[in-house]
């Protein structure tokens, strides 16, 4: 087993009354593509916003190869820079532009130069296929467009790992594929990823392992071929039924 | 000089003539009190609503968290009582305030900018922290998510939008200053109302003068809200971008050929 770069471990998290995530333990090595499936309200979201503290965990802890990112001290900015993420409403800066959203978070996190944070930049948005629309603001992008450049900008920080948020689900679905073929792409180049989604057809042909949440657990976690096609749980056949019948 | 029998435009042409340069110098110092006013209000503005709008929760350290409550307080305070008196009153007591109470002689027109300043402060700080509140949270995550810290992602994300978005807020605000700083004439301002006052009262012709003041201030804001107009559409930026084909080569391109930077 290769060595740990993220583990979660007995995290929860409650808004109020209601309990999102229940003692939630995992752990990430490194290189692994990692699909959490699982219905809406299930905690697949929050256990990601868990994880770079953009929601404070209400128990638990999440540990950085080793270090607990929640410990005093803990370079928090640092990290979030080596742990990237994708969002489903891909929030570009709006008042930037394509190029800019990439430089910006280079230059004040990583003190990069102007002129070496725009040609790492350029390099991204060539690799994920929008070098020709450095100039436009994310006003001026189809959705599809959109989430390119939201990746590339996360690329650019050099991230050990990238979280996406169902990247996909706010496309319309011709432009699906082209956020996945990037992801895909990504996936080989041995970046370690996680990835919340709804498409069965990434978990299952893309990722190393894929995780099904339910109700706030962990309810199994296997390779996909397993999970698919001989899963353990009843929960999980249920939902799989449910979702590639649709 | 007209005599009495004279008619209304003799008497027009009368003012423009003698008190013509008197008048324009009058709304040079009320266009001067009201930019400034409003530059220096929306200066404490942005200070005070990014405050206001800033988290603060009581893990971040409890000195930290009451300090915050503390200073919010005070502001909410400062906002409360400036939106609630008429400036006309805040002139009165402010100036006079501080010659009976500390014994301060202000000069008068660093007076009017003191009062239009912190008078428009107060309105402003709601606005701006409207207009923060108004930019889509998810600007903030994303600023947080690729590490930049909140005063950094604040700065370069979340302000420049929140200011684009109150811009109209804030051209109507200096609009309103160039007319509201007519009140300063109670603390003796020479400012386009005191001087029309004046130009008025030795003559006894209200009307003919004021009629003059009235177009004097219409052609000041009318123009400042054309101007500012033109500011807003500017900021906006061009409706179109050059895709780069074969044809163009970007300048990133150009550095990234001079420079060649490695990739990191």
């Amino acid at each position: 087993m290769a060595e740990n770069v993220l583990q979660v471990r007995h995290l929860g998290k409650s808004f109020g009354d209601h309990e999102v995530l229940r003692d939630v333990d995992f752990a990430v090595s490194k290189g692994e593509v990692i699909s959490i499936i699982g219905s809406s309200g299930s905690g697949k979201s929050t256990l990601l916003r868990c994880m770079n503290l953009l929601e404070k965990p209400s128990g638990g802890e999440v540990l950085f190869h080793g270090e607990n990112i929640q410990k005093p001290g803990f370079d928090l900015q640092t990290y979030r820079a080596r742990v990237g993420m994708v969002f489903q409403s891909f929030n570009l800066f709006a008042n930037m532009t394509a190029l800019d959203n990439c430089v910006v978070g280079q230059m004040k996190v990583l003190k990069r130069s102007r002129v070496q944070a725009q040609n790492i930049a350029m390099a991204f948005l060539e690799k994920v296929g929008m070098s020709a629309y450095v100039r436009a603001k994310p006003r001026q992008l189809s959705g599809g467009q959109k989430q390119r450049v939201a990746i590339a900008r996360a690329l650019a920080m050099n991230p050990e790992v990238l979280l996406f948020d169902e990247p996909t689900s706010a496309l319309d679905p011709e432009m699906v594929g082209e956020v996945l073929a990037v992801m895909k792409d990504l996936a080989s180049t041995g970046l370690t990823m996680l990835v919340v989604t709804h498409e069965m057809g990434f978990a299952r042909d893309v990722s190393d392992r894929v995780v099904f949440m339910d109700g706030g657990v962990i309810v199994e976690s296997d390779v996909p071929e397993v999970v698919f096609t001989q899963p353990k749980h009843p929960r999980t056949r249920e939902f799989l039924a449910r979702i590639l019948n649709e | 000089m007209p005599n009495a029998q004279s008619g209304f435009f003799e008497w027009v042409f009368f003012f423009v003539k003698t008190y013509g340069p008197m008048l324009l110098k009058g709304a040079g110092t009320t266009l001067l009190i009201a930019l400034t006013g409003t530059i220096v209000g929306f200066i404490i503005g942005l200070a005070v609503g990014y405050l206001r709008a800033m988290p603060c929760e009581k893990e971040n350290g409890a000195a930290r968290y009451w300090l915050m409550k503390a200073a919010r307080g005070l502001l909410g305070v400062y906002i409360e009582i400036f939106r609630s008196t008429p400036m006309i009153v805040q002139a009165m007591v402010i100036f006079y305030g501080m010659a009976s109470v500390f014994h301060i002689n202000l000069p008068h027109l660093l007076a009017g900018f003191i009062i239009v300043s912190i008078n428009t402060g107060a309105y402003l700080s709601e606005i701006v922290r409207g207009g923060i509140q108004s930019v889509d949270p998810g600007q903030m995550e994303a600023g947080m998510a690729i590490g930049m810290t909140y005063g950094q992602t604040m700065l370069s994300v979340v302000l420049p939008q929140a200011i684009r978005n109150i811009l109209p807020a804030l051209g109507n605000e200096f609009v309103v200053n160039i007319k509201d700083t007519s009140v300063l004439n109670v603390i003796s301002v020479s400012e386009l109302f005191f001087v029309s006052k004046s130009a008025a009262g030795t003559y006894l012709k209200y009307f003919e003068v004021f009629f003059i003041t009235s177009v004097i201030y219409f052609v000041m804001t009318f123009t400042c809200t054309r101007i500012l107009r033109w500011v807003e559409k500017k900021m906006d930026g061009p409706k179109n971008y050059d895709i780069h084909g074969s044809q163009t080569v970007p300048d990133v391109e150009l550095i990234q050929a001079k420079g060649g930077a490695s990739n990191g």
